[in-house]
């Protein structure tokens, strides 16, 4: 089963096409990453997926189930997002109790208490911060409470656009493992965007990499390792980021 | 080797807070010949403040001290705010972080060069614009006369970062100052703006202080690297020797970095108890 199917996308911004014939498969509990410079459309590739750029044409479907082009309530049981700015995403006169039950109360779900806890353990936060408001919480916290908020109604796959790069390199560690022991404990599908690379080789399976609106290659994180790209685009981007400098046979 | 451009002594920068003043650098010392500085460290570690510092650019209530700042002779300490004027920008230079917020939006890319060279020198309205073109060519604008008409807003973030370098460079200064200059750009930019700035600051024979967050990024561009760590230098090593720094703050650092090849399951995490008492 596949968990994201994109079949020829395009995705307009009013009259600026911004995304050109997008295909591709994640499957089920695969962890899959957009990577590409900024403007190369990747971000918008995911708010289409979440239904934030309603103006697209083709075929996107999430779990076998065909994505319509209006916000739907089981559609946000099932996927969720998370954004690149955790300073930016949170309501700041909301504390994290708030934050966290109100997809629960709009979902008309119970025993909100027990699963905000439970949650904020999930994310290793302590009960502490529960009543918090955010400019109490550090980047990292803050972080946590944004993917908290995304799994409180328990979905199977998560859009990641750029999770770490608002923060310190210590504490992207800490997110990313986060990331990743969260998707091995409740079997998660990512669809991440990143234009990290080695991120990539740390938490993906396979990528896409774009380019001025289209993707130009897909590639598994292998190809990292000895820079086997076969687009010329994907090779300038990866020697760009600076190759693979524990390889020093490669150019 | 001869006098240092930049020697500083037990450099200290303070800031007020309701529980009394808290030091953000604290007793730092560093001397700079004409080479590449890496100065590293995580947010809030003082390595932006260090960077101010140095042009005496800590606005109260924040305070600095040193025992000795010396730059290429002249105390910086006893200069007026008059002479500090006359030395910013033409003898020390800082490059910010964001062309976005650091170009002035209502003045044409040109004008803001122009006005760069015209607080320092005084040359004929031709020679200048002569000057203008020329160092929008050695930062690799292909066509200088018509980007040196346009504004903040009609360039890209990498052509403003470009923009920014020309006009930090253009009174050649000798000491340049880099607070993330690429951090707001992506990576193929990046290296084509840090491989430019490297070229001008050999070609010239400056000084340049490299200030980022990034290990790997100013590992490859300096020679020398100082690790800062809660307004302290933790560590200082020749950027080859890296991989063998022996502090558990710059080890925790390194390890932290996603590798292109990664085969660890976990990214080791900084335990912060390890060194927070010394």
């Amino acid at each position: 089963m596949s968990a994201i199917s994109l079949k020829n996308v395009d995705i307009s911004y009013g009259d600026v096409r911004v995304v050109q014939g997008a295909s591709f498969e994640v499957a089920e509990g695969e962890s899959f990453a957009l990577v590409g410079e900024s403007g190369s459309g990747k971000s918008t590739v995911l708010k289409a997926i979440a239904g934030l750029a309603p103006d697209w044409t083709g075929e996107i479907s999430v779990l076998d189930s065909p994505r319509s082009h209006r916000p739907d309530r089981s559609f946000a049981s099932r996927c969720q997002m998370v954004f690149q700015d955790p300073y930016g995403s949170l309501h700041p006169r909301k504390t994290v109790d708030t934050t966290l039950a109100e997809p629960l109360a709009i979902n008309g779900i119970g025993k909100r208490d027990a699963k905000v806890i439970e949650m904020l353990a999930a994310v290793g936060l302590d009960r502490r911060f529960r009543f918090r408001f955010p400019h109490q919480l550090s980047g990292g916290q803050r972080q946590r409470v944004a993917i908290a908020r995304a799994l409180m109604l328990e979905p199977r796959v998560m859009l990641l656009d750029e999770p770490t790069s608002a923060l310190d390199v210590s504490v992207q560690a800490e997110i990313l493992n986060l990331l990743k022991r969260l998707r091995r404990e409740q079997g998660l599908t990512y669809l991440m965007v990143t234009h990290n690379l080695p991120v990539v080789s740390f938490m993906c399976d396979r990528m896409a990499v774009m380019n001025k609106g289209r993707i130009v290659e897909i590639a598994p994180s292998s190809a990292l390792h000895d820079g086997s790209f076969t687009d010329a685009y994907a090779r300038e981007l990866y020697a760009a980021s600076g190759g693979n400098p524990d390889r020093k046979d490669m150019p | 080797m001869s006098a240092p451009l930049l020697d500083i002594a037990n450099l200290r920068v303070s800031f007020p807070t309701p529980n009394g003043r808290v030091d953000v650098v604290k007793g730092l010392s560093l001397t700079l010949g004409r080479e590449r500085l890496g100065i590293v460290g995580e947010s809030g570690s003082g390595k932006s403040m260090t960077g101010r510092a140095i042009l005496r650019l800590i606005r109260p209530p924040g305070r600095q001290a040193a025992d000795r700042m010396i730059f290429d002779g002249i105390d910086l300490q006893a200069q007026g705010e008059r002479a500090m004027r006359r030395l910013r920008g033409a003898r020390i230079s800082m490059i910010m972080q964001d062309p976005k917020f650091s170009l002035n939006p209502v003045m044409t890319v040109g004008a803001q060069i122009a006005e760069a060279l015209r607080v320092h020198e005084r040359l004929p309205r031709r020679d200048l614009r002569a000057r203008v073109t020329e160092m929008l060519e050695a930062v690799r604008i292909h066509d200088p006369e018509r980007v040196a008409r346009m504004y903040p807003h009609e360039v890209s973030g990498g052509m403003g970062q470009r923009v920014m370098i020309a006009m930090m460079l253009i009174p050649r200064p000798d000491l340049l100052i880099a607070d993330e200059p690429t951090s707001a750009l992506d990576v193929s930019v990046q290296a084509q703006v840090l491989d430019l700035i490297d070229e001008l600051v050999r070609n010239n024979g400056m000084g340049l202080i490299l200030i980022s967050h990034d290990l790997g990024l100013v590992a490859r561009y300096c020679d020398r690297i100082l690790v800062m760590n809660a307004g302290e230098v933790v560590e200082s090593c020749a950027a080859s020797e890296l991989q063998n720094a022996s502090h558990p703050y710059t080890r925790g650092l390194i390890a932290a970095v996603p590798r292109m090849e990664e085969t660890r399951d976990e990214l080791p995490v900084l335990d912060r108890s390890e060194w927070s008492g010394t």
